[in-house]
């Protein structure tokens, strides 16, 4: 529970010089795509695709497994969950108890773990090629999102971490005062509850005194001017161009293998 | 000319955001994100359980919903859950990256599912019945847009039970917990810029 | 374009005329009837008991104390004849804690952040960036993470940033008060090399009026019941018994009039309570090693004081001797005195034993509150030790540590002197024999430090062994003692 993986090192030179607002273009088009609809071609090509530009990260197989293995988790825990509680169409693969599969469920299953995994992806390109501040300055200056949101947002993101650490001390500072992490369930849920509005009532002071601080420099006027400029290069009508050529790729192809499924129908 | 004092000499009731509202409620939001984050290694067990039986995992996503309606409930402005709800999702995006860009998504639909229920009463009720009932909303606007956007090949009674906790759980943990922090909160002294820490009513 | 966005060059004159605030909620005025008048460049040392409204009249002349809607205005208060709120960027205030007013994630955009603000065109912005980080003497990469730099640092990245506003007024609200001696320093010389630059005003609050007497021209005592009860040049003002009196009683820190402490400077120890032995101390289990191979003794009734320079793992000593961190290597043992019937590692004790034992003072009160009450917040120990609190020993306790008044007040409602003193209450309701401080006197006035060292000297002579983690050299002194000096991973003991 370190702080450390709470601001990741930034990697992928190419990524790292796209603009924000087209990486986050391509990851949309590309969720959209795959939230439409849930078949094992669509998620199929979009994770080949995903696979192929990992070079792109400039990270080692051995760095993004470490980074991505809560994801694969997920991805085999959402295709068992579907498996088990999808429409049970043909034959019996497995049948103990209450645990039933078929061969219709297990593809449905597979399918969902597929989406899943190809679904997640998008997140890691951005978080591991995108800088907060550039994000920010992005948001506000080419996509005109309100200033002081984006801004807000940004100082209180950069809280994470120290928050984290406040968490840890307020704990040894609670065994100090004799609550432990010894006892019941319940004396445990208590003390978790207890322990975390103690998390709140320091953000909100932390928060409060930030905001202090931001009016102090004249933060929270109509008007500002930006010391960095997010501009758009011709690698962002690439990344767009990628993202758009990603989604109706896989859309195509799901369509023309007959395996379509919109979620809506 | 530039409004510098346009901000100050808004009342509370107009809506307007000041800066102390922003900020605050951006850490609120980060706050519960971390939370959550450490509540979910606390409880490894659980996840075990419901990783068995996926719908139990509705009884457990009551904690994703907190940030909206406490934001909500405390910065008493329009719009304060979808924001707090959407950056909280944004922050388990960065802590947890098992979840892709999707989550904004869903965070936007659980916080609308709260806003909504402060939106019926105009922004000028915030009771213990005002909290359960947006805790419910979110709950529902959870259950509904993940029965649709992930859950979608689930048959029909599964997805109904995982509504039905999910449901359950946006009343007790988002509603209730929130409801309740919020009064603490107020008695500590800490809300002092709010009308949340202010009003008796709490 | 707008007036405010364009700062008029030179320094700005204040004017107060029967001016007063409350905030929304609050019975009281938190400042009243101030009539005042700085003229351009003044330098102003402002004093006062706390409760007397100093940090309400840095706030409105900075103009952040907002509209009728968080609270009521009598009087006015002019900045260059016009109202703070209307002139934005004309006063920079820096805050008290370093670590809360940081908005931003490097250095550079950190100072770009308030002429951003003011809308200053981008080639000027970073113009002024430059300009104000050398004016603090900030030699680092525009691109050096925030989070890097020490207290000392941060304050003057603080500084640079309200400079990047070109202000004619530098507000400065206890800048020091949570810095080692280093960092006072470094601030306070950063402060006057920017003065004497730009010209701007001043008006500084401080408690430790040493470190700012050489510095104004002018000293402004306020009254705790509104208006000003001294004003004049810092010699003249400090120099008259009478204020110094005031001023003392009022907790300010008066140059050559130290604080009033009770009972003399405890003597030698007795028995050994905890031994260290080749103890390696490290704040989580992979991180760093903080401090290496230390060797000593806690004793009863004698003081242990760690000291050294901020980062060097101070504190991570005082947690493990606190049993609340796993030491990483070597030995840490309690004697059976002090174990009793548990074991001889403290930190394998559960809760309810460990404070029974050893009593850990956060630095931060506010993370040992756990009730809504302060009565409840005494009992809270006693009842996890032994299911029941004696009403006629909290008592005791809270009538020592003058909370008697406060015992239905929510702790966390409290003033900064009061919170201190309750958590070390709390601590003592359940009678350890090692008490552990951290960092005790940061930021408190005088009254408050002579009442905790008067407490402390006391339960040195009862037979508790008092381990606090401090850079306050007049702190150590008075309660004599070990020191422990922490630097470069190392310890170096110096017994009495």
């Amino acid at each position: 529970m370190s702080g450390d993986h709470l601001t990741p090192v930034l990697t992928g030179r190419t990524l790292l010089r796209a603009n924000p607002v087209s990486k986050l273009f391509a990851a949309v088009v590309i969720t959209l795509a795959l939230l439409a609809s849930i078949d094992w071609v669509s998620a199929a090509v979009v994770l080949g695709c995903e696979l192929a530009l990992m070079p792109l990260l400039g990270i080692s197989v051995v760095g993004l497994a470490r980074r991505i293995w809560p994801l694969l988790v997920a991805a085999l825990l959402g295709a068992y969950g579907t498996a088990l509680l999808a429409e049970k169409t043909g034959g019996v693969l497995l049948d103990v108890g209450p645990f039933l599969f078929t061969e219709g469920s297990v593809a449905a299953g597979i399918a969902v773990g597929l989406r899943g995994l190809a679904l997640a992806l998008p997140g890691i390109f951005i978080l591991l090629t995108t800088d907060p501040t550039d994000l920010a300055d992005a948001l506000a200056q080419k996509l005109h999102l309100p200033h002081r949101f984006v801004l807000g947002a940004l100082a209180s993101l950069r809280l994470v971490g120290l928050l984290v650490e406040q968490w840890e001390m307020l704990g040894l500072a609670r065994h100090a005062r004799g609550i432990g992490s010894d006892g019941s369930l319940v004396a445990r849920t208590r003390n978790l509850l207890g322990q975390s509005f103690g998390l709140i009532v320091q953000a909100i002071r932390r928060a409060t005194r930030l905001a202090t601080a931001m009016e102090a420099r004249g933060f929270g006027g109509g008007t500002r001017t930006w010391a960095r400029t997010s501009t758009f290069t011709a690698l962002d009508v690439g990344v767009a161009g990628v993202g758009l050529v990603i989604a109706a790729g896989a859309t195509t192809a799901a369509v023309l293998a007959g395996t379509w499924n919109f979620i809506l129908s | 000319m530039a409004s510098s004092t346009a901000l100050k000499g808004l009342s509370p009731r107009t809506g307007q955001w000041r800066v102390v509202d922003i900020v605050v409620a951006s850490v609120i939001a980060v706050a519960v994100g971390v939370l959550f984050f450490v509540w979910s290694a606390g409880y490894s067990g659980i996840s075990v359980l419901t990783a068995g039986f996926p719908p139990l995992a509705g009884l457990y996503s009551g904690g994703w919903l907190i940030a909206g309606v406490l934001g909500g409930l405390i910065i008493r402005k329009p719009g304060a859950a979808i924001y707090c709800e959407v950056l909280a999702a944004a922050v388990s995006a960065l802590i947890g990256t098992q979840w892709g860009i999707g989550v904004l998504i869903s965070g936007a639909i659980q916080g609308a599912g709260a806003e909504l229920v402060f939106l019926l009463f105009l922004y000028r009720r915030w009771n213990l019945p005002v909290a359960l009932l947006a805790g419910l909303g979110a709950g529902l606007a959870l259950a509904i847009s993940e029965n649709i956007l992930y859950n979608a090949l689930w048959s029909f009674e599964f997805k109904l039970l995982y509504t039905v906790f999910a449901g359950l759980s946006g009343v007790v943990i988002a509603g209730l917990l929130s409801w309740l922090a919020m009064r603490g909160l107020a008695r500590t002294g800490v809300l002092s810029s709010f009308a949340a820490g202010r009003t008796a009513d709490v | 374009m707008t007036p405010a966005q364009a700062p008029s060059p030179g320094a700005a004159s204040v004017s107060a005329r029967g001016w007063g605030w409350r905030h929304a909620g609050r019975k009281a005025f938190a400042a009243r009837h101030l009539d005042l008048d700085l003229r351009a460049g003044e330098r102003v040392l402002l004093l006062g008991a706390s409760g007397a409204g100093k940090s309400t009249v840095l706030h409105g002349l900075a103009g952040l104390l907002g509209s009728q809607d968080e609270g009521e205005q009598e009087g006015a208060l002019l900045l260059d004849g016009i109202r703070p709120a209307d002139a934005r960027g004309r006063a920079g205030l820096v805050l008290q804690d370093p670590e809360t007013q940081v908005v931003l994630a490097r250095v550079g955009d950190e100072v770009a952040f308030a002429a951003e603000n003011l809308a200053v065109p981008r080639e000027e912005i970073w113009q002024r960036v430059h300009r104000a980080l050398d004016d603090v003497g900030l030699d680092l990469p525009l691109d050096h993470p925030t989070t890097a730099l020490s207290g000392g640092q941060k304050q003057r990245l603080a500084l640079a940033a309200v400079l990047a506003m070109e202000p004619g007024l530098l507000l400065l609200d206890e800048p020091t008060a949570n810095l080692d001696p280093d960092g006072v320093l470094e601030v306070r010389d950063a402060v006057v090399r920017v003065l004497d630059r730009t010209g701007a005003t001043l008006v500084v609050v401080e408690h430790r009026v040493a470190v700012w007497a050489d510095v104004v021209d002018r000293v402004i005592v306020l009254d705790a019941a509104g208006g000003v009860l001294a004003d004049g040049a810092p010699g003249a003002v400090l120099g008259q018994e009478g204020t110094r009196a005031r001023l003392a009683e009022a907790g300010v820190w008066v140059p050559g009039r130290p604080p009033a402490v009770g009972g003399p400077v405890p003597g030698g120890g007795g028995e050994v309570l905890l031994s260290a032995r080749d103890l390696t101390v490290a704040r989580t289990k992979r991180g760093p090693a903080a401090v290496e191979h230390l060797a000593l003794d806690v004793r009863a009734g004698q003081a242990l004081s760690v000291t050294g320079p901020n980062g060097a793992g101070k504190s991570t000593a005082a947690l493990t001797l606190g049993g609340l961190l796993r030491p990483r290597a070597g030995r840490l043992e309690a004697s059976p005195e002090l174990a009793g019937a548990a074991g001889t590692d403290p930190f394998r004790w559960r809760s309810a034993q460990l404070v029974q034992r050893i009593g850990t003072v956060f630095q931060e009160p506010e993370h040992q509150f756990l009730t809504p009450s302060v009565g409840e917040e005494l009992a809270f120990g006693p009842r996890r030790v032994g299911g029941t609190a004696d009403p006629r020993r909290t008592g005791e306790i809270a009538e020592r540590l003058r909370l008697t008044h406060l015992l239905g007040a929510n702790p966390f409602t409290l003033s900064g002197g009061e919170k201190r003193r309750l958590s070390v209450a709390t601590m003592l309701a359940t009678a350890p024999r090692i008490l552990v401080l951290d960092e005790p006197t940061f930021g408190q006035d005088a009254l408050t430090w002579a009442e905790l060292v008067t407490l402390l000297r006391e339960l040195i002579e009862d037979g508790v062994a008092v381990v606090s983690v401090t850079h306050d050299a007049d702190f150590i002194a008075a309660l004599g003692g070990a020191t422990l000096h922490v630097a470069g991973g190392a310890g170096r003991l110096v017994s009495p």
